[in-house]
């Protein structure tokens, strides 16, 4: 046989003994467990420490509170929202301690006012709803409720109630257009307020027939002006100069 | 020509590259060759040995848990967000999330400059979409990132080289350069408390019940009830990420 074959041979049996060898020992372990990945990399993200033990731990210990907190406002809210991860607290049995609240520094991150808020979320003014006053002095966090209901539309409706005060319709009570029911103030929700449905109100001053009567409103002719929208398409109606 | 070929294979090495004489017993180019390859042969095992254990090592337990089983999803309420950030906070402490990384809501938001411009403004939850079709991980140069077979994109800190392709890929922002590790970082869906059976830790610390987590492909989890029951928008469908991040009462001008 020629040299050179034999030599030839050896040059690619010794490389191809090395690409074998080193692919054996090069491609990680456990590559291609699980897929084109190394599977040892997942079981990396599994081994981190859980913190947040979960809803369900809470109730094996604090079954009161728990109880209380299903019946009330805040039922679809964790323990651990407020009271911060407790994983290490509940696998001691309660030595390690959970997070202190400030009630008037923690309650505001959820309910001070923000107009990007949904609508109907309770909302205060932090700096002038009782200032200084422990929010859980009048409020039960675990079943808050409003100490009392509220006498005017304004303690929920503030911001309205502001746009208002200042625009020409000021003096024109909210009842004019809305008619809450009792229960309104205490299940806003459940129990909503209605919206006009019809010009009729905006026309009394707006479009009024009798000269006599008519005050110092813009005058529109109601048969005329935009007859296919309603006032409200166009103007806000609790400051109408803004639109 | 092939005379003079044969005359310089002929002539002896030295006569061709003069060898720069350190002393008498220095090596010609052939013996360096030839020590270099034996010392290769007898040192590559041992280091290629010692890899292989350190990697062996790596290896965690297994549990019992199947990926297989399983297609994992995020589902968001934009009506319910409030913006109170719990889930930044959440995410932080469950994670180990560094300081200086990407805050979320958490320190407020921005004010807004020109308040007559904005009709209205409301709340977003943005995190990894998860993608079913990652441009992340199509893009990672040291296949250090990829998707597990139950749909969670996760990356592989130790084979990472941190080269930050993957944070220009994404197209929703979702990766961040961590500055202790010094990888590329993002959401895992907290891999590690799903595959307990947990739910991730910014599902668990939501005051408004706005994310919903479960799988997509049963019936009867609370996902794909909140997906029958909403219409569904997804970020950027355009880009054929096929995100799994699924929003319901989105704008449709949200990015």
């Amino acid at each position: 046989m020629n040299q050179q074959l034999v030599r030839l041979a050896a040059v690619f049996g010794v490389a191809g003994g090395t690409f074998v060898a080193a692919r054996h020992y090069l491609i990680p372990a456990t590559f291609g467990d699980q897929g084109h990945y190394r599977a040892a990399a997942v079981s990396t993200v599994i081994a981190r420490p859980v913190k947040y033990a979960g809803r369900t731990e809470c109730a094996d210990c604090h079954e009161d509170v728990v109880k209380t907190g299903k019946l009330g406002n805040h039922r679809g809210v964790s323990c651990e929202t407020c009271h911060g991860p407790s994983a290490a607290h509940a696998e001691s049995g309660g030595d390690s301690a959970t997070k202190v609240i400030q009630p008037r520094k923690f309650c505001p991150v959820c309910h001070a006012y923000d107009p990007s808020r949904p609508t109907g979320f309770p909302q205060i003014d932090p700096v002038e709803h009782n200032a200084l006053k422990a929010c859980t002095k009048c409020h039960n966090p675990h079943a808050p409720v409003p100490p009392k209901t509220p006498e005017e539309c304004k303690a929920c409706h503030g911001q309205i109630a502001r746009a208002k005060g200042m625009s020409q319709h000021a003096r024109l009570a909210c009842t004019g257009c809305h008619v809450a029911p009792d229960q309104h103030k205490i299940a806003p929700r459940a129990f909503a307020a209605t919206k006009p449905t019809d010009i009729s109100y905006c026309v009394r001053c707006h479009a009024q027939a009798d000269t006599a009567k008519r005050n110092e409103a813009t005058q529109v002719d109601a048969e005329k002006h935009y007859k296919r929208n309603a006032c409200w398409d166009c103007h806000y109606p609790h400051n109408p100069k803004a639109s | 020509m092939s005379d003079e070929r044969e005359a310089i294979a002929e002539a002896p090495v030295a006569a061709r590259v003069p060898l720069p004489v350190v002393d008498a017993e220095s090596f010609d180019r052939r013996q360096f060759i030839e020590e270099m390859c034996k010392a290769c042969a007898a040192g590559a095992p041992v280091l290629l040995a010692v890899l292989h254990i350190a990697e062996a090592q790596g290896a965690g337990a297994s549990t019992g848990y199947d990926p297989a089983g399983h297609v994992y999803a995020m589902g968001i309420d934009v009506d319910k967000c409030i913006g109170c950030a719990r889930c930044v906070a959440a995410c932080k402490t469950e994670n180990d999330v560094p300081v200086d990384s990407p805050n979320g809501g958490l320190d407020g938001y921005p004010p807004i400059e020109d308040e007559a411009s904005v009709l209205r403004t409301f709340f977003v939850p943005k995190l990894c979409n998860h993608c079913a079709n990652p441009p992340c991980v199509q893009v990672c140069p040291v296949g250090a990132t990829f998707s597990t077979k139950d749909g969670v994109v996760l990356v592989d800190e130790d084979y990472c080289v941190g080269c930050r392709y993957c944070i220009q890929a994404c197209p929703y922002g979702a990766r961040w350069f961590h500055p202790v590790k010094h990888v590329a970082s993002k959401c895992t869906l907290c891999y590690h408390r799903v595959v307990q059976g947990k739910l991730p830790a910014c599902v668990e610390a939501c005051p408004t019940g706005a994310r919903i987590f479960g799988e997509v492909e049963d019936r009867a989890t609370p996902l794909s009830r909140f997906m029958r029951w909403n219409d569904i928008q997804v970020l950027k469908p355009h880009l054929n990420t096929e995100p799994k991040v699924y929003y319901a009462n989105l704008n449709g001008e949200v990015r």
